[in-house]
């Protein structure tokens, strides 16, 4: 693609500008620069490293466990107490301290300023702060692993009465570490997250309206708003078990002899914390998948050429979910012994949010309709997000559906399910975005066949993996079982694919090195990048230097005269139009009508 | 415009009028706009509480505890605290730096008094017997009100930091910004410190009828 | 272009892999045959969709290929496309629904008739009693639990003394008779699971859940733990066997009633003497 120079406007603010709170200097020293920066996008930098380091611990204890199923006791150190721990912590790095944090703190962070044109977030300090206490929870939660009794082992929904019992794994010291763990990081997720909405509101500059937002700050913008209403229900049920555990109260736990010996809890309720916990649950899962949804949204605009199609039905979509998604969250309970009459309610609820989500799926894909698409590495991440995504929400319309729920719940396919949906499709997202933002972050590409390379070894691999790994919940193979030794009713061609998978999955698992390679490696010598390579028509694209510098702008920062998706306009020269690109004088208004000709429907 | 309106708009369509087309961010400062959304979470925190509370009392086991009686002593030192600060917000809008200090230095007093309080409530309660795990109704009553008290604290840092500032400020116009989130946060802690109070006393009523366990009967 | 096809190639390989695939349900040995058309009707409107989502991305992705010279449409949206796809959807969703809450309903309604089981599952093992002679179960008190009285069964309840308790992991169920258990726990959270029964329900201690279902194979079925209960989670397993209805009785009559147990034992007397006191 070529690239043009193109007029834009830009308007200077030193006098308008009262975002920049005191303190906000340009940094001096290396430690202000990149240690204690405020800057949002060392900021960011610091959340991406730190998650997929941690992300790296969640990748080996998935081989680990992956070992044990596949190939049952040709690793003898794991015991079901080590497979269950591992089992445990995977999930909940996932699901926490990488998507979470790396969607959020990672892309939140460096693309929210920069697309709505502002210098920076407006509060810089907070911001600074929660990336440390971020932090601080991610070592709270390694620890856990050097602690006497190892880390917990109770699943990442950490249910009680069983995690903070004898007779679960970590039960001394780990399942206190993993829920301080969660309560710090809560505090760090609440100081990012009122960050990032009070930003979008307040410090979108000159002519960005909401509706001139790119959907990727929609995205994150709903997504944070979920999670500043949900994580307060984590945060409540990690303390009200933390005093379970240490002071022996009784908000959760009932009269219990536990391995012959009586306790001296009595009259709480299990239901009570899973409810609480799936009250944050659900949401969390809509935290991980919005931000993607927006992220994807972009990337297949931009590398179709094409403006996203149905703009205003994405935002409406992107809230109706939002709202939704606080009153499905007993759909993970429908064999919980709750209500039984409450799953007429969750599953009309959970069936109901499905209709939103398609629409999002029908929009991506009628975007390629008349598109002149680029098949980029970021675009074919994109592609293989939706596959992913559409399957994944498929198996989900089972789930939801309480009777169907009922044979499936605790079985391989509601594991299938919920990587598909929230696990693969939500990394394809974040690869896809590395490779489409890599270039704005460090000046410079990633190498073109490295990453062909990783692109199809991570989605044909994980599709290998998890296709027919729904079918082994079809036979019924209950998930976090340590063997299957001696139980009948499961073929020995199950334990043959259960090899395969994991073939499979040591596969993708190696393949991720090679992109952990092309990172390092393109961060120094990757080809220069310039400042617009994807000839993308977003703010972040327009900065006057690549990398920004600090304040992103230069002394004087853009008017935005046009949305986000002015690709292929017809009779424009070039076919995209930045958003701050001027419109020409006297014509307030884009053509009233589209095209004639072409269209899919009118 | 209203919020529908803004989401009816169809972007593509729309001109970008003027040299300086408007962003449409909301007229509030910033600063409190950030505050509102830090209550909105804080609320939810109080909210599930407040819910999880009410459906533990349903379980059967539950003993209400005896409130001290200092409990009413502070919240009147809060309710004190929080008319201060609403002295200093007044004394920085009409520009009084007089009466903006002495409230800003009242509802400090008042605010550590309430804290001193409720460690005093804690010690008394303590000596009663109503021991943080003896009861359901004990626990919540010592994590509510820690919670509580420790986001008082928080707001203490908030207002020593605006207290410091106080000495060398040029105008009462300067503090502004701060007393004002100060204000608000105090009214607000106070009104969720009214709502727990309430909680409590509400299931005070039969404290006396019920001070048998149930039996942990089934079926 | 690759990608086109590969997309296609994965719809077609995905049905193939699902028409040979020979992982699939266990055979059903109960009333439930409901539960697995609503699961093949959701995989029949599930699947469609799938396979013409993704053809139709392949088809656009080879058509519109980037070519040079070639420029996309311009077509910021279509309200009356966007309303046919969700009245489709919203179409498809309800005839997965309400096929779903029709059965849901069955599944919530126990049949009148249905006779009384309890299960009860401590780490990591599973017991079962029956209401005896009366047919009532004796009420319990989980404070009662102990070696002795591994179901907290009250002495002084009249209806306890004939309950048959049986432990060791396997019961026994009439076939074509519905029953209901109820579902209780010693410890933790556990999961009454028979992958051929279909249905399943957590046991939660402090409470008493059910379900209900009516063998209709008779032979040897696995029990298996579905909710995570800690390390031995995988190992706690049990049987049921399901036997003609006029083999059940002498079966249970093998078992002790809880009378029986209790008058074994001299410490039992002794601990039923001390649970009445602390009435």
């Amino acid at each position: 693609m070529a690239q043009t120079a193109i007029p834009t406007g830009t308007y200077d603010d030193t006098d308008h500008d009262e975002d920049l709170g005191d303190g906000h200097h340009e940094p001096r020293s290396f430690i202000t620069k990149y240690i204690w920066s405020q800057d949002h996008k060392v900021i960011a930098i610091q959340y991406s490293i730190t998650a997929m380091a941690v992300g790296l611990i969640a990748l080996v204890l998935s081989w680990l466990m992956r070992m044990q199923i596949g190939f049952p006791g040709s690793l003898p150190f794991i015991d079901p107490e080590r497979y269950l721990q591992f089992v445990t912590m995977h999930g909940m790095i996932m699901v926490v301290y990488l998507l979470t944090a790396l969607f959020l703190g990672g892309f939140g962070n460096y693309l929210i300023p920069l697309m709505i044109g502002a210098r920076d977030m407006v509060f810089p300090y907070v911001n600074m702060l929660s990336y440390w206490v971020y932090l601080l929870a991610v070592l709270v939660l390694v620890a856990s692993f050097f602690v006497p009794g190892g880390p917990t082992g109770a699943g990442w929904t950490l249910y009680p009465p069983q995690a903070i019992l004898p007779g679960t794994a970590g039960r001394d010291w780990g399942i206190i570490l993993m829920l301080v763990s969660l309560i710090i990081f809560v505090v760090a997720f609440t100081m990012g997250g009122l960050n990032y909405v009070t930003t979008i509101l307040q410090a979108r500059t000159r002519g960005m309206t909401m509706m001139r937002l790119p959907l990727t700050v929609w995205g994150i913008f709903v997504a944070t708003i979920l999670g500043l209403l949900a994580f307060p229900a984590l945060f409540v049920s990690g303390l009200m078990m933390l005093l379970d555990r240490v002071l022996l109260t009784s908000f959760f736990m009932p009269t219990i002899t536990s391995l012959g010996e009586r306790l001296s809890y009595g009259g709480g309720s299990p239901l009570l914390f899973q409810h609480l916990f799936w009250f944050f649950g659900h949401p969390e899962v809509y935290i991980v998948a919005l931000p993607g949804f927006g992220i994807v949204s972009d990337l297949i605009s931009t590398h179709a050429r094409k403006n996203i199609f149905g703009y205003r039905m994405m935002v409406w979509a992107l809230l109706a979910i939002g709202v939704l998604s606080f009153v499905v969250w007993a759909h993970h309970m429908y064999v919980s012994g709750m209500n039984p009459y409450f799953g007429f309610f969750f599953a009309t609820t959970t069936l109901i949010i499905a209709v939103p989500t398609a629409l999002k799926v029908y929009n991506w894909v009628l975007t390629l309709w008349q598109a002149d698409i680029h098949f980029t590495v970021p675009m074919l991440f994109s592609l293989a997000f939706i596959l992913t995504f559409v399957s994944g929400g498929m198996s989900g319309l089972f789930l939801g559906n309480v009777v169907v729920d009922v044979p499936l719940s605790d079985t391989y396919f509601v594991v299938a399910h919920f990587h598909m949906v929230m696990g693969v499709a939500p990394v394809l997202v974040i690869f896809g975005a590395i490779y489409h933002w890599f270039p704005k972050v460090t000046g410079r590409m990633l190498n073109d066949a490295l990453g062909k390379f990783h692109f199809w070894v991570t989605f044909l691999g994980t599709y290998a993996i998890f296709f027919p790994m729904h079918y082994l919940g079809f036979v019924g193979i209950p998930r976090r079982y340590h063997d299957f030794e001696g139980i009948a009713f499961i073929p020995d061609s199950a334990r043959e694919l259960n090899a395969f998978i994991t073939v499979a999955a040591l596969v993708v698992g190696a393949a991720q090195l090679v992109f952990l390679f092309n990172m390092a490696w393109s961060g120094f010598r990757g080809r220069p990048a310039g400042s617009n390579p994807w000839n993308a028509t977003t703010l972040e694209w327009q900065t006057p230097e690549t990398p920004p510098g600090h304040g992103n702008w230069g002394p004087r920062q853009p008017v935005v005269y046009r949305w986000a998706y002015d690709y292929s306009v017809p009779d424009a020269e070039q076919d995209f139009l930045p958003q701050n690109y001027p419109r020409p004088a006297g014509d307030g208004l884009n053509p009233e009508a589209p095209p004639e000709q072409g269209g899919l429907l009118r | 415009m209203t919020i529908f309106g803004t989401l009816a708009a169809k972007p593509w369509l729309e001109s970008g009028s003027g040299e300086f087309p408007p962003s449409g961010r909301l007229r509030i400062p910033t600063g409190r706009l950030g505050l509102i959304f830090f209550l909105i979470v804080i609320s939810v925190l109080f909210v599930l509480l407040g819910t999880a509370y009410v459906m533990r009392m349903g379980f059967g086991d539950w003993v209400p505890l005896d409130e001290p009686p200092v409990l009413w002593l502070n919240t009147l030192a809060l309710v004190l605290s929080s008319a201060a600060f609403q002295g200093a917000w007044i004394g920085v809008r009409r520009n009084r730096p007089a009466g903006a200090t002495a409230g800003l230095y009242a509802g400090g007093l008042f605010a550590a008094l309430f804290l001193a309080g409720q460690l005093v409530a804690w010690r008394q309660l303590d000596g009663l017997g109503y021991y943080v795990a003896s009861n359901p109704a004990n626990t919540f009553f010592y994590l509510l009100s820690a919670l509580h008290g420790l986001h008082l604290l928080g707001g203490m840092a908030a207002w020593g930091r605006a207290a410091a500032r106080l000495r060398h400020a040029g105008s009462a116009a300067e503090l502004r910004p701060a007393v004002e989130l100060c204000a608000l946060y105090w009214h607000f802690l106070l009104v969720v410190w009214l709502a727990l109070f309430g909680l409590l006393l509400a299931d005070n009523g039969g404290a006396d009828a019920v001070l048998q366990p149930l039996p942990h009967g089934m079926h | 272009m690759t990608v086109a096809i590969v997309f296609a190639l994965l719809v077609v390989g995905s049905v193939v892999f699902s028409l040979v695939s020979p992982w699939w349900f266990t055979p059903l040995a109960s009333n439930w045959g409901t539960i697995d058309t609503t699961l093949i009707i959701t995989f029949m409107i599930t699947g469609v969709v799938f396979c013409a989502l993704v053809l139709f991305m392949a088809y656009s992705m080879f058509r519109f290929r980037h070519r040079e010279g070639i420029r996309a449409g311009y077509e910021p949206e279509s309200g009356k496309l966007e309303l046919w796809l969700t009245g489709l959807t919203s179409v498809g969703i309800a005839a997965m629904l309400a096929p779903g809450l029709v059965v849901w309903k069955d599944y919530v309604t126990v049949p009148p008739d249905a006779a009384t089981v309890e299960v009860m599952g401590q780490q990591w093992g599973w017991a079962f009693r029956f209401p005896g002679a009366d047919g009532v179960l004796g009420a319990v008190d989980p404070m009662r639990i102990d070696a002795d009285n591994p179901f907290g069964l009250n002495p002084d309840d009249p209806h306890g003394g004939d309950d048959v308790l049986v432990e060791g992991g396997e019961v026994r169920l009439p076939v074509g008779k519905p029953v209901k258990l109820l579902l209780r726990s010693v410890d933790v959270l556990h999961d009454f699971y028979v992958p051929q029964f279909r249905a399943k329900m957590d046991l939660v201690p402090g409470m008493v859940t059910y379900f209900w279902f009516t063998p209709t194979v008779t032979g040897n079925f696995e029990i298996l733990c579905a909710e995570l209960c800690g390390v031995g989670h995988s190992a706690m397993r049990g049987t049921v066997v399901v036997v003609e209805p006029d083999a059940h009785q002498p079966w249970l009559d093998e078992y002790p009633t809880f009378a029986q147990a209790v008058r074994d034992t001299a410490l039992a007397e002794a601990v039923r003497q001390g649970n009445s006191m602390n009435q």
